[in-house]
């Protein structure tokens, strides 16, 4: 850690962009710029959305109550149409996977110096502001998901149902080990695709802005520009797919064959 | 890059959000949505209810605006019926009045003529006693010769 962060030129300064501010050795270490941004973020979300639930009326909406009927709205259609069951969970999980995640990679979108350079004037060393480039924040949210998807496979079919479907599906009983290696891949496959698709879109798109920033000032707008753009869909439609396989995930979890 | 405790820490901020969401954010801006989804559905029908309404007010209208012009005609020729009998009965009277006075007037002409036929043969009979008497001087007696004096009156009459 400590050499990379005196690297110098380029390969340095990506390192250290790149780089989040750590404590602790080994497994019980903590991003603390990871943890700090997420819990941020979370924090906007909930009081944006508190405030306007407070406020909440059946009579003319407010501008954020317009805006956050709007989100439920969207959310609950997606539900709908891909959940065909009753729970109370997956709407809320829904709306809250879909606009952390969209906040987390909003923080792509601030220019890549500027929280890093307060960070240092304030004798941070490192920091790493967009939470979805680190794979920590995103397997936690898959595997979250990955532990509900259990839940609710053995909450409807019964542990003796989910246990039937891991073995004598697709392929009939006589093919049970070959079923069983089949469903854990794919079961498994869930979560590590949900976090690695969502970690590998932002940690590339934050070191494309990266390399931009090393070029020379009057290339960067040029480069920037076009991209910020760009990345403003890729983080909503990151944000999105989170969230819809998540909800298919969990009405597959639901469905008792 | 490598996968560590934040994993742990970030999992259960996740599930402190969900967990938020699910019990103070989703459940009052799902009902509100609910609700104004059923304003306006209710509105929507009282907006129906309320043209049909209209619909059958105006031929309720109609009817009884027709029921009012009939009815306003009967009575307009009932009035004229009216009238014209009042006419009639006015005229009928009137005549009647005419000839009760024409017999009246006749009456009292006849009364005056009997009184001016009376009058008249006193007078003539003075006259005729008085021309007699100065024919023949102061013979005749008036109470010898009365029976011939009314003979002769009565032929006046």
């Amino acid at each position: 850690m400590a050499t990379e962060a005196h690297a110098e030129g380029a390969t340095g300064y990506i390192i250290h962009h790149l780089t989040a501010l750590r404590v602790g050795e080994g497994f019980w270490s903590l991003h603390l710029d990871t943890l700090f941004f997420s819990a941020l973020l979370g924090g906007v979300f909930i009081w944006f959305f508190k405030n306007a639930a407070e406020k909440a009326t059946s009579g003319v909406p407010g501008l954020a109550q317009n805006f956050a009927e709007m989100l439920i709205e969207f959310v609950d259609q997606q539900v709908k149409d891909s959940f065909h069951g009753h729970s109370k969970l997956i709407a809320p999980l829904a709306l809250t996977i879909f606009c952390w995640v969209f906040l987390w990679n909003f923080m792509d979108l601030f220019p890549v110096d500027i929280l890093p350079l307060i960070g240092s004037i304030m004798g941070i060393e490192y920091l790493r502001v967009v939470p979805s480039t680190d794979l920590n924040a995103t397997f936690a949210m898959s595997i979250s998901v990955f532990f509900l998807i259990i839940f609710y496979s053995i909450k409807i079919k019964g542990p003796i149902g989910f246990a039937k479907e891991l073995m004598f599906q697709p392929f009939g009983p006589w093919l049970t080990p070959f079923n069983l290696l089949l469903k854990l891949v794919e079961e498994i496959a869930k979560p590590i695709s949900l976090a690695l698709r969502l970690f590998g879109n932002l940690y590339a798109g934050e070191l494309i802005f990266i390399l931009i920033a090393l070029l020379p000032w009057y290339v960067q707008p040029l480069l920037s520009f076009p991209w910020a753009i760009f990345h403003i869909l890729i983080i909503t439609l990151q944000a999105f797919i989170f969230m819809v396989l998540t909800i298919v995930y969990l009405s597959m979890a639901h469905e008792d064959h | 890059m490598s996968i560590n405790a934040t994993l742990i820490g970030q999992m259960i901020t996740f599930a402190l959000l969900v967990w938020f969401t699910m019990k103070y954010i989703w459940p009052p801006l799902f009902d509100s949505l609910e609700e104004r989804k059923k304003k306006i559905a209710d509105g929507l029908a009282a907006a129906e209810k309320g043209q049909e309404q209209i619909i059958l007010a105006e031929k309720k209208a109609k009817i009884v605006l027709k029921e009012a012009k009939d009815r306003s005609a009967e009575i307009v020729t009932l009035a004229q019926k009216r009238a014209n009998e009042i006419v009639e009965e006015s005229k009928y009277t009137a005549k009647q009045e005419g000839e009760r006075l024409i017999l009246a007037a006749k009456g009292q002409i006849d009364q005056e003529l009997q009184q001016a036929k009376e009058s008249l043969r006193k007078e003539i009979t003075v006259l005729a006693l008085s021309a007699a008497q100065q024919i023949l001087g102061a013979e005749i007696d008036k109470a010898k010769h009365q029976n011939i004096l009314n003979k002769v009156s009565s032929q006046l009459g």
